[in-house]
C-alpha cells in the first residue's frame, strides 16, 4: 500500500464523517495562546487525575449542540418505547371520508390518504426507525471491532485475509447492496413485524461492517506499540487478557464515536430503502413508507403536510444522531480536534 | 508508478471476483420464476422452461453458473438478459444519463461546496462560518429523497416548473439541473466542512506564519499557500464521490423519473432480471474501483509527501 | 508594485544614535474564551548593529510572541498587541501602515522558525519557496530568482544545491532543512534576524554546525540577531547580550558574561543552577520547584514569587518589580537583587571585575558554556567547594540586609564577587 492513512476510507460518507472534525462553532485559541495555558491550575482540580473518559464527560457537556441532540434522542427514544404517551390516536383507525385533511384541530399534522392520522402514523413511525438504527448499529460495531481487534492484533495472514473480505464488501455500495439483499428475501403482508426489521438490520450489517472493521484496525495499530500493551505481553499474559483489558478500552473511543454518527445514517438508509419500497413494508408505520406515499406527484402539492411531518421527524432524528456523535467525536479523539 | 498502478490493478481482482459472486448468488437466489409470464395467461409448458433453462444455464449448479459469467465477464461480455438483450447494450443507453447526472452533482459540489467551505474558513467564527457550518449539518441529516421531494414541492408551489422541471424522462441538461443539485446535496455538504476544516487548519499550520514572516501579502498567503495545501484531500475527495454518487443516483433517478441505470437497476429487479442487475451492478462496483484507483494515483502527483513507489 | 518595493530597499544608513532595532513596552495579550492572557507586560530591549541578543525563557514565557509581535506575525485574534514601540531604525513599526510594514517584513527584518518541517510548505520545492522572497520583493523573473536560490543555498553549504533545488522540504534532513530556513530568512540581506529556537529541534553535532552558519552569516553581513532560545550552552557560545524573561516580562537583562558570572535575579540564578556541570559530579543538581504560571492568572507581585527562594512578603504584594539599573548597563527586576547577586555566582567562574575583560574572551565564554563544560582543572574541586559554600551563605544572606556570603565564603577570587565590587554595584543600583 502506499504511506497514507487508510485513503480508502475517503470513498464512503459514512465514513468520511470520522475525518470531518469539526472544532467547535465558536473561535477557540489557535496554537500559539495554548501554548500559554501550560502553567499550573489555580483550581484544585488539577491534581485529580483525568481519564480519556471523563475528560471527554466535561468537554462535552460545555457544548449546546451535546445537550440539544441528547434532548431530541431522549424524545425519540420515548416515543420509540412509549408511542401512546403521545398521542392517544390509533395510528391505524383510518376513515378513508377524512382523507387528506390539511392540519387542524383534531388532527394536528392532517391525515394522509387512507384518513389516517398523519401525527398518529409519525409518533408510531419512530419505533421502526429506532430500532433499526439501533440494532444495526450493534451488529454493526460488535462484527466490525471483533474482525478490526482481530486483524489488527494478530496481524499476518489473518490480516491480509480479513482486509481483503472487508475490501470485498466495501466495494459493493452499500444502498445497491441492500436494495439486492431485501429483494433476494422480500417480506410479505403477513410476515411478522420484527422479521422485517431484523432483514433490514442483518442487510445494513452485512454490507456496513468493514468501515467500523478498518477504522478499528486503525486504532488497534496504534495502541498496540504503547508500553502498557507491551508489558502486559511481556508478563506474559493472555491474548484475550491483553485485548480486553488494554486494547479494547483505548482503541474504543473513536469507533464509538463513528458509531453513533452511523446510527443516524442507518436511520437514513433505512428510509431510504423504505421509501424505495423494499425495505420495511406496510402493513409496518415507517417515515420512509410514510413519505414514499407522500412524494407521489399529485400529493405534493395537494397535501404537503403528508411529506412535511414525517420529512421532519426523519431529518430531527438523523440530526440528533450526527450532532451526538460529532461532539462525542471531538471530544474522545483529541487528534482530530 | 507503473509498480504501484499494476499491483494496485491485481489487488483489485479478488475484490472484484468476490462482489460479483456475493451479487451473483444473491440476485440468482432470488425467488420467481424468470419465465413466469413469458407464456401468455397459462403456466409456461415443461419443454418451454426446460429450454429457457438452458439457454441461460439455470438447470447447471450455482458455481457452474458463476464459472460460465466470470469467463464471460473477462472477455467484457456482460451476458444476454432474459429479454434477450445484451446488458452491455442496455447499460450503454443509460449510462450517458447518470454521468452526466453524477457530473452535474459534482459540479455543484466544486462551485459551491468549495466556495461555501472557504467563506467560512477565512471568516471563521463569524455568522458566515455559522450559517455555513449550521446548514450543513441540516444537509447531512436530512436524506435525499427528503431533499428530492420538498425541492419539488417548492418548485411547484412556486409555479417554476417551465423553468426547472421537477422530471427529468428525457434527461437533457436542462431537466437534470435540479436532479443534479439533490443528488449533490450531500457532497455539497461534505464538500463545504472539509474544506473549512482543511483551511481552518491549515490556517494555523507553521508554514503559513513562515509565508507572513516572508512578507507576502495576504492574498498570497491564503490563496497560494494555504489553499494549495487546504485543497488537496478535498479534491480527492470530489474524485472518490464521482465513483459513489453513480451508486447513490438510484433513488434521484426514481424521484425524477430519469431513465438511467439506477432506474434500470430497479426495473431489472422488479422484473428478476438477475443478468441484468449483475451486470449493472458489477459496472458500478468497477468504476468505483477504477475511480479510486485514478484518485489514488492523483493524490501522489498533487501533494510530493505521497510516494507511490 | 516591484518598483515600489524596489524602493524601500535598501534602507537608509543608520540614522546616528538610533539603533538598529528599539523595543519599549511591548505589550501583547491573547483574548480567548478562558479570558485574556497577558502574554507580554511591558518588554523593553535595543538591538545594535553586529550584535547576538538572546533572549531566554522557557516555554510560554513570551520569548516567541515577543518575535512574533516585531514581526507584525501575531495571530489576530486571538492576540494583539495592546501597547508599546517598536522602533525599527527610530520608525516605528507598529504604527506603519500593514503594507510598508509588509516591504520591511522578511526584506529587512526577517526571521527563522524552530522546526523547518512544519515551517517550510510541504507543497512547494524548497527553491521555489527560497526563490520567492526574490520574485515578490524584488520583481525577478522565475529563472534569475531560482538561480539566486540555487547561490543560496550553496551559501548556507547545501551539498548539490543545484540538483536539490528542486526537491521538496521532507526530502531534506533536519539539519539541511534548517539550512534552507535560513537560505530563505537571509535571502535579501535582513539586517535584523531574528531566529526562534533554531536548533532545538536538531542533533546536537547539527545544532553546533547551525549556529556556525548562523555565527558566519552574522559577521559577514554585520546584521543584529535576536537567538530566542531556552538552551543556555547555545547563548553563551553566541551571544553578547542576554534578556531573560519570564511570565511575560524582562527580569533580568545584562551582558553575557556579567549575567552568567553573577546573576541578579533569582529566576536567572535558578536556570543556570539547573545546569548539569561536570565539575559538580555526584550532588543533586537543582531545578527550579513548581511551574510557570498560567498567564490567566500571574500572580500578584512579582510573578516569580512562588517559586523563589528569596521571595519575601515584599514579593507578593503591589506591582511587580521594575526592571531597574543594577549595574553598569545591566538591569534586574528584582526587589532583592543584591541578595541574590550576593549568592556565590552560579558559574563560578566570572566575577563582575573580570567580566569587562573577560567579555571578548572566547575560552572563558566556552567554558561557560554550561551543558558542553570542560572538566575543569586542578582549580575546579576549589571552586566547587567555594561555589556551594556560598550557595548555603546566600540562603542567610537572604534575610540579611547586606550581602555577606561572599565575604564569610572567602572563596578565591575567581570564585566569588570582591567586597568591594559587590558594594560598589549595591550602591549603583540603589
Amino acid at each position: 500500500m502506499i504511506d497514507r492513512r487508510d485513503h480508502k476510507d475517503r470513498g464512503r460518507r459514512e465514513q468520511f464523517l470520522a475525518g470531518l472534525a469539526e472544532p467547535d462553532l465558536a473561535v477557540e485559541p489557535p496554537e500559539p495562546a495554548s501554548d500559554l495555558l501550560v502553567g499550573e491550575e489555580p483550581t484544585g482540580a488539577a491534581d485529580k487525575p483525568h481519564s480519556l473518559w471523563t475528560d471527554a464527560w466535561w468537554q462535552m457537556r460545555r457544548r449546546p449542540m451535546f445537550w440539544i441532540s441528547t434532548a431530541l434522542i431522549i424524545i425519540f427514544a420515548v416515543m420509540a418505547v412509549w408511542p401512546s404517551l403521545f398521542t392517544s390516536l390509533d395510528p391505524r383507525y383510518c376513515l378513508l371520508a377524512e382523507s387528506r385533511q390539511p392540519p387542524g384541530r383534531q388532527h394536528w399534522f392532517g391525515t394522509d390518504i387512507q384518513g389516517c392520522d398523519v401525527y398518529a402514523r409519525t409518533v408510531y413511525g419512530a419505533r421502526s426507525s429506532i430500532l433499526v438504527g439501533v440494532f444495526a448499529t450493534l451488529g454493526v460495531t460488535v462484527i466490525g471491532s471483533f474482525v478490526g481487534l482481530v486483524s489488527g492484533y494478530f496481524g499476518h495472514w489473518l490480516d491480509v485475509l480479513l482486509s481483503r473480505l472487508g475490501e470485498i464488501f466495501f466495494a459493493i455500495p452499500t444502498l445497491l447492496g441492500g436494495i439486492v439483499i431485501l429483494y433476494s428475501f422480500p417480506s410479505k403482508p403477513d410476515t411478522p413485524y420484527f422479521v422485517v426489521v431484523g432483514k433490514v438490520v442483518l442487510a445494513i450489517t452485512l454490507l456496513a461492517w468493514p468501515s467500523i472493521a478498518r477504522l478499528m484496525r486503525g486504532s488497534v495499530l496504534q495502541v498496540m506499540p504503547n508500553e502498557y500493551v507491551v508489558a502486559a505481553q511481556g508478563l506474559g499474559a493472555s491474548s484475550a487478557r491483553v485485548i480486553v483489558s488494554h486494547v479494547l478500552p483505548n482503541a474504543m473511543a473513536g469507533v464509538i464515536a463513528v458509531a453513533t454518527i452511523n446510527l443516524g445514517v442507518y436511520i437514513a438508509l433505512e428510509a431510504t430503502l423504505s421509501f424505495l419500497g423494499i425495505g420495511l413494508q406496510e402493513p409496518a408505520i415507517s417515515w420512509g413508507i410514510a413519505i414514499s406515499a407522500a412524494s407521489k406527484m399529485g400529493y405534493i402539492t395537494s397535501a404537503p403536510h403528508m411529506l412535511l411531518f414525517p420529512s421532519l421527524f426523519l431529518s430531527l432524528t438523523v440530526l440528533a444522531f450526527i450532532m451526538l456523535g460529532e461532539v462525542a467525536r471531538d471530544a474522545l479523539d483529541p487528534k482530530l480536534r | 508508478m507503473t509498480k504501484y498502478i499494476v499491483r494496485r490493478l491485481l489487488q483489485m481482482i479478488p475484490v472484484i471476483i468476490g462482489a460479483t459472486f456475493i451479487l451473483f448468488v444473491l440476485v440468482f437466489a432470488l425467488p420467481g420464476e424468470p419465465w413466469q409470464g413469458r407464456c401468455g395467461e397459462r403456466p409456461c409448458p415443461p419443454a418451454y422452461v426446460d429450454a429457457f433453462k438452458k439457454e441461460y444455464n439455470l438447470d447447471k449448479p450455482l458455481l457452474i453458473q458463476y464459472g460460465i459469467y466470470l469467463g464471460r465477464l473477462l472477455r467484457g461480455d456482460l451476458g444476454t438478459n432474459f429479454y434477450n438483450n445484451r446488458v452491455i447494450d442496455e447499460l450503454a443507453v443509460r449510462y450517458p444519463t447518470t454521468v452526466t447526472l453524477a457530473l452535474i452533482a459534482i459540479a455543484f459540489a466544486i462551485v459551491i461546496g468549495i466556495t461555501a467551505g472557504l467563506v467560512a474558513g477565512i471568516n471563521r467564527g463569524s455568522f458566515l462560518d455559522t450559517l455555513v457550518t449550521v446548514s450543513t449539518l441540516v444537509v447531512i441529516s436530512v436524506p435525499v429523497f427528503v431533499i428530492g421531494g420538498l425541492a419539488q414541492w417548492s418548485i411547484l408551489k412556486l409555479k417554476l416548473t417551465d423553468i426547472i422541471p421537477v422530471t427529468a424522462t428525457q434527461g437533457t441538461i436542462g431537466q437534470l439541473i435540479l436532479p443534479g443539485l439533490v443528488l449533490g446535496s450531500l457532497s455539497v455538504a461534505y464538500v463545504a466542512r472539509l474544506t473549512r476544516t482543511n483551511l481552518v487548519e491549515n490556517l494555523r499550520a507553521d508554514y503559513v506564519r513562515t509565508a507572513r514572516a516572508k512578507g507576502l501579502s495576504k492574498s498570497r498567503v491564503i490563496g497560494l499557500h494555504t489553499l494549495r495545501n487546504s485543497l488537496i484531500p478535498v479534491i480527492t475527495f470530489i474524485g472518490y464521490e464521482i465513483g459513489s454518487l453513480m451508486g447513490g443516483a438510484i433513488v434521484t433517478e426514481r424521484i425524477f423519473n430519469i431513465n438511467g441505470i439506477g432506474g434500470f437497476i430497479f426495473r431489472s429487479i422488479e422484473q428478476r432480471d438477475g443478468v441484468s442487475v449483475v451486470g449493472a451492478v458489477t459496472v458500478l462496483v468497477l468504476v468505483y474501483l477504477v475511480v479510486n484507483l485514478i484518485v489514488d494515483v492523483l493524490y501522489g502527483v498533487l501533494d510530493p509527501r505521497i510516494s507511490h513507489d | 508594485m516591484a518598483k515600489t518595493e524596489r524602493t524601500a530597499e535598501p534602507a537608509a544608513p543608520l540614522a546616528a544614535g538610533a539603533p538598529l532595532l528599539e523595543v519599549t513596552d511591548l505589550q501583547v495579550e491573547f483574548r480567548m474564551r478562558e479570558g485574556v492572557a497577558r502574554a507580554i507586560n511591558g518588554v523593553s530591549f535595543t538591538l545594535e548593529a553586529g550584535q547576538t541578543l538572546a533572549i531566554l525563557g522557557e516555554s510560554g514565557s513570551g520569548k516567541s510572541v515577543t518575535a512574533q509581535a516585531i514581526m507584525g506575525i501575531l495571530d489576530t485574534p486571538p492576540g494583539y498587541v495592546t501597547g508599546g514601540r517598536v522602533l525599527y531604525r527610530g520608525a516605528d513599526l507598529l504604527k506603519m501602515p500593514e503594507r510598508q510594514r509588509r516591504l520591511i517584513r522578511g526584506s529587512q527584518i526577517a526571521m527563522i522558525f524552530q522546526d523547518a518541517l512544519s515551517a517550510l510548505n510541504p507543497v512547494f520545492p524548497v527553491g521555489w519557496q527560497i526563490a520567492e522572497m526574490f520574485r515578490v520583493h524584488r520583481g525577478l523573473g522565475r529563472t534569475e530568482a531560482l538561480e539566486r536560490a540555487v547561490q543560496l543555498m550553496e551559501r548556507v553549504r547545501i551539498p548539490a544545491a543545484r540538483e536539490r533545488v528542486k526537491s521538496y522540504p521532507h526530502q531534506f534532513s533536519g539539519g539541511m532543512r534548517q539550512r534552507i530556513m535560513i537560505a530563505m530568512a537571509i535571502a535579501l540581506d535582513p539586517v535584523v534576524l531574528i531566529a526562534d529556537e533554531p536548533t532545538t529541534a536538531l542533533d546536537v553535532t547539527v545544532q553546533a554546525q547551525i549556529m556556525q552558519l548562523l555565527q558566519d552569516l552574522q559577521d559577514e553581513r554585520q546584521m543584529g540577531l535576536i537567538l530566542i532560545t531556552h538552551d543556555l550552552g547555545v547563548v553563551a557560545d553566541v551571544a553578547q547580550r542576554i534578556a531573560v524573561m519570564y511570565a511575560g516580562r524582562l527580569v533580568e537583562e545584562a551582558d553575557v558574561i556579567d549575567l552568567y558570572g553573577r546573576p541578579c535575579h533569582p529566576y536567572t540564578r535558578g536556570l543556570l543552577d539547573s545546569i548539569p556541570r561536570l565539575d559538580q559530579k555526584g550532588q543533586t543538581l537543582s531545578a527550579i520547584g513548581g511551574l510557570p504560571p498560567n498567564l490567566l492568572h500571574i500572580p500578584a507581585g512579582c510573578p516569580f514569587n512562588p517559586r523563589c527562594r528569596w521571595a519575601q512578603p515584599l514579593c507578593r504584594t503591589g506591582a511587580p518589580p521594575a526592571l531597574a539599573e543594577v549595574g553598569v548597563n545591566r538591569r534586574s527586576a528584582c526587589h532583592f537583587w543584591p541578595e541574590v547577586a550576593a549568592a556565590a555566582p552560579a558559574a563560578g567562574l566570572a566575577s563582575p571585575a573580570q567580566s569587562e575583560t573577560a567579555g571578548s574572551d572566547p575560552a572563558v565564554l566556552q567554558t561557560l558554556g554550561a551543558a558542553s563544560a570542560d572538566a575543569l582543572g586542578p582549580d575546579g574541586a576549589q571552586d566547587r567547594l567555594a561555589a556551594s559554600d556560598s550557595a548555603l551563605a546566600g540562603e542567610q544572606g537572604a534575610t540579611a540586609v547586606a550581602p555577606q556570603g561572599p565575604v564569610a565564603a572567602g572563596g578565591p577570587a575567581l570564585a566569588g564577587p570582591t567586597p568591594d565590587g559587590g558594594s560598589a554595584d549595591e550602591s549603583e543600583g540603589r
